[in-house]
């Protein structure tokens, strides 16, 4: 009883973060890309804007939900942007926001489900997201949404594939699928990043996950001057806005992924950020750091959006498959050698 | 047994060539505009598509057609002018020296040097405005959208210098028939220089964003190819026959307006696909900064309107004290000036490319036919030439680099 109370307050407290993070992402993509094209940003709704996502929220949800009469499949039509939306968010449940906090006399971990395979669900999970979107293109019975949902499912699972094998190497290091072992690790000897090996892993792993995102340079789904719109140019009112939450939700998770794996997660390296907390206060310190690590990574997906063009399909497929996935099979060797030489272990 | 042996083997290879066309498989026709984002105006594009890859384009025109070439048989030569900012309208200072140019060839007029060095400076300013549109589109098509910003940013110091010179931004309506609607004002030329100083660093920033970008190159280079045939055999003008290495530029070949007095390049591209096009752009810019440059540095004082009493309209405080005046400014203004009957073709390197007038004149204060050949229409043609076999992002990326304007394509 006492777990299944302390599991749904975590799930609640979680999805209430997650989701206010999200919104804010929309607010923060706004605002850093008016910056770099010398714009303002939303500055109407609130001080700097910042009422702007809930405006935004309410004006999705007052809209009138458009179901166009060529969508024979109802039901698909209206799965697509769940399927999108939900993995995402499942998703956060199996990374460790932080350590520990001392609540009430009890010690409450702050992971929603601490599992030992945590690394393969998210993947697993993940992967969901595409369905949403195949679904999506499938059911909108409609041109560009079709070609737009071919391209994702296509981009989706090649780079599923990349983005699994290069964190095979981290694993190899530390011995276990745990996340929260990976963030202990990463305590008690140095963030991942630090580690020169382990480089290569990283790089292929950030490009991945801004193709497993759909985000430029690969946002070849929803590519508006060639798809118009991609797989969501049928939908309307808060169908629109799931898909837009799943990407954005997807996009944290991935940060969080990045921030876990490589970064040290919630730790930062010196006392008393380096072991779990004993206090409440150091318990939300440590959230709190989490949450500025992925901010970082919210911000490099949104700076480098408004930079760079966009990648094209046969490109992007050549790409993982040529290039990535041979990579990260060689970077597996690699460093299982500088392992087995060095030990590090 | 041999002939069994060869029935077998026609057998198996009509039934390769059956389970051939199955796996093909459908092709999709498919309708690109003219609502879309990446059309460029109302251009219709109906492509036949076998999964990504263009098999055939049918681009459909029209859709803005207005019949300016019919309207101008019926109003004098003066009232077309509003007429020519409407061509291309990213570029209406260019088609108004153009279109006065046209008729002035008809009357055998020249215009006094100062009046040419003012629509050297508009034309430049033009064509600047108009590539640094057509390269802020060009990024925004391959996704990269900050740079249209940013060049916009620019082009809206344009819009600003054209409201100092003649009071409109956007259609300027500038030129008259032997002159200009008025002399530059004083504070143009502060304005101009202000402008022509900041502007390179915008270019140098599109330069860094663009220019050697891999992910740029990689959607540029090779894709919609036009040779130098090609470009000839379907009258191709402007950057885009540049960038296929032919050095043909009317300011160069026939210059016209005192374009002979200046000095710069003109560049050429050597593969002719699209990233040879952009590079073509941004090097077309900087020389227009030096021709204009040139022409501040230069520009000669004295008359801005020919000294042609029944061509211009005279001063209207004359007009208001003595009789002469009074009468040439009623006729003009009621009947038109009153040109030679004869056939004239005039055309100008406009920025999309050779925008020629040809006039079919019997006399009197209205052209009796008015051809525009528009640079955008022509262009146009090679679409289905470069498009073929390549995807449909390069689609995007080709119809970004013939950076045509449907309002002077369609007219």
């Amino acid at each position: 009883m006492e777990f299944v109370v302390i599991t749904m307050a975590k799930i609640a407290v979680m999805l209430g973060v997650l989701l206010t993070v999200v919104a804010y992402t929309v607010w923060l993509e706004r605002k850093v890309c008016a910056w770099m094209q010398d714009r303002v940003g939303p500055n109407r709704v609130g001080p700097f804007g910042l009422l702007q996502p809930l405006a935004d929220g309410l004006k999705m949800m007052l809209k009138e939900d458009v179901l166009p009469r060529h969508i024979t499949d109802k039901a698909l039509y209206t799965l697509g942007p769940l399927m999108a939306m939900v993995p995402a968010l499942v998703t956060a449940g199996a990374i460790p926001w932080g350590s520990q906090l001392p609540l009430f006399g009890r010690q409450i971990q702050c992971v929603v489900a601490n599992l030992n395979a945590a690394v393969l669900v998210v993947f697993a999970t993940s992967s969901f997201a595409v369905y949403g979107i195949v679904l999506a293109g499938w059911a909108s019975n409609s041109k560009y949404p079709f070609l737009g949902g071919v391209r994702s499912s296509a981009q989706m699972i090649s780079y599923e594939v990349c983005l699994a094998l290069s964190v095979v190497p981290v694993f190899m290091q530390i011995g276990s699928l745990s996340l929260c072992h990976m963030v202990e690790y990463q305590t008690h000897h140095t963030w991942m990043i630090f580690m020169p090996w382990q480089w290569p892993s990283f790089l292929i792993f950030i490009i991945s996950a801004f193709a497993e995102t759909n985000r430029t340079p690969f946002d070849l789904p929803e590519a508006e001057q060639e798809l118009v719109a991609g797989y969501n140019t049928e939908y309307s009112s808060m169908k629109f806005s799931m898909f837009f939450l799943g990407e954005y939700a997807a996009m944290f998770v991935m940060s969080a992924m990045m921030v876990t794996l490589f970064f040290g997660g919630w730790s930062l390296p010196f006392a008393p950020f380096n072991r779990p907390a004993t206090t409440l206060w150091i318990g939300l310190a440590h959230v709190a750091i989490f949450l500025a690590k992925i901010l970082v990574f919210l911000f490099l997906y949104i700076w480098i959006r408004w930079t760079i063009p966009r990648v094209r399909y046969d490109q992007l497929m050549a790409l993982g498959w040529k290039i990535f996935i041979p990579l990260t099979i060689v970077n597996i060797v690699f460093v299982g050698i500088v392992l087995a030489l060095w030990g590090g272990r | 047994m041999a002939t069994e042996h060869q029935i077998e083997l026609m057998e198996s290879a009509a039934r390769a060539q059956e389970a051939g066309d199955e796996l093909r498989g459908e092709r999709m026709i498919i309708n690109m505009g003219p609502q879309h984002p990446s059309t460029h105006g109302v251009l219709r594009l109906v492509l036949e598509l076998d999964g990504e890859e263009i098999i055939n384009v049918w681009p459909d025109i029209g859709f803005l057609h207005r019949g300016d070439e019919k309207l101008a048989e019926n109003m004098t030569w003066t009232q077309f002018i509003p007429y020519t900012d409407r061509l291309d309208y990213l570029a209406p200072l260019a088609n108004n020296v153009a279109y006065a140019y046209a008729v002035e060839k008809l009357l055998g007029l020249e215009v006094p040097p100062r009046c040419q060095y003012i629509r050297v400076v508009c034309a430049e300013l033009a064509r600047i405005s108009s590539h640094l549109l057509g390269i802020g589109t060009f990024g925004m098509d391959v996704g990269a959208i900050t740079v249209f910003l940013y060049t916009f940013k620019e082009r809206e110091k344009i819009y600003d210098l054209c409201e100092c010179l003649c009071g409109a931004r956007f259609t300027t309506s500038y030129t008259r028939i032997g002159g200009l609607a008025n002399d530059m004002p004083p504070e143009f030329l502060p304005m101009l220089r202000k402008f022509l100083a900041e502007l390179p660093a915008t270019i140098a920033e599109v330069d860094t964003l663009l220019t050697r970008n891999k992910i740029f190159l990689d959607r540029t280079r090779d894709i919609g190819v036009l040779t130098k045939e090609q470009a000839v055999d379907f009258g191709i003008t402007g950057p885009i026959l540049r960038a296929t290495g032919i050095e043909w530029d009317l300011r160069k070949a026939h210059p016209y307006g005192g374009y002979e007095k200046f000095d710069f390049d003109v560049p050429v591209g050597s593969v002719g696909d699209c990233y040879d096009r952009y590079l073509c752009r941004m090097e077309e810019m900087r020389q227009s900064i030096r021709i204009i440059q040139q022409a501040i540095d230069n520009m000669p004082g004295g008359a801005w309107n020919a000294p042609e009493a029944k061509i211009v309209l005279p001063e209207k405080k004359a007009v208001l004290t003595k009789m002469e005046e009074l009468i040439h400014h009623f006729i003009n203004v009621t009947e038109g000036l009153n040109a030679p009957s004869g056939e004239v073709y005039f055309s100008a390197e406009n920025p999309k490319g050779e925008l020629g007038f040809y006039i079919v004149s019997r006399g009197g204060g209205t052209p009796h036919r008015l051809k525009i050949r528009a640079p955008s229409f022509v262009n146009l043609q090679a679409l289905p030439v470069m498009a073929k076999g390549h995807m449909i992002s390069d689609l995007v990326a080709i119809l970004a680099s013939l950076d045509f304007v449907m309002g002077e394509c369609d007219r």
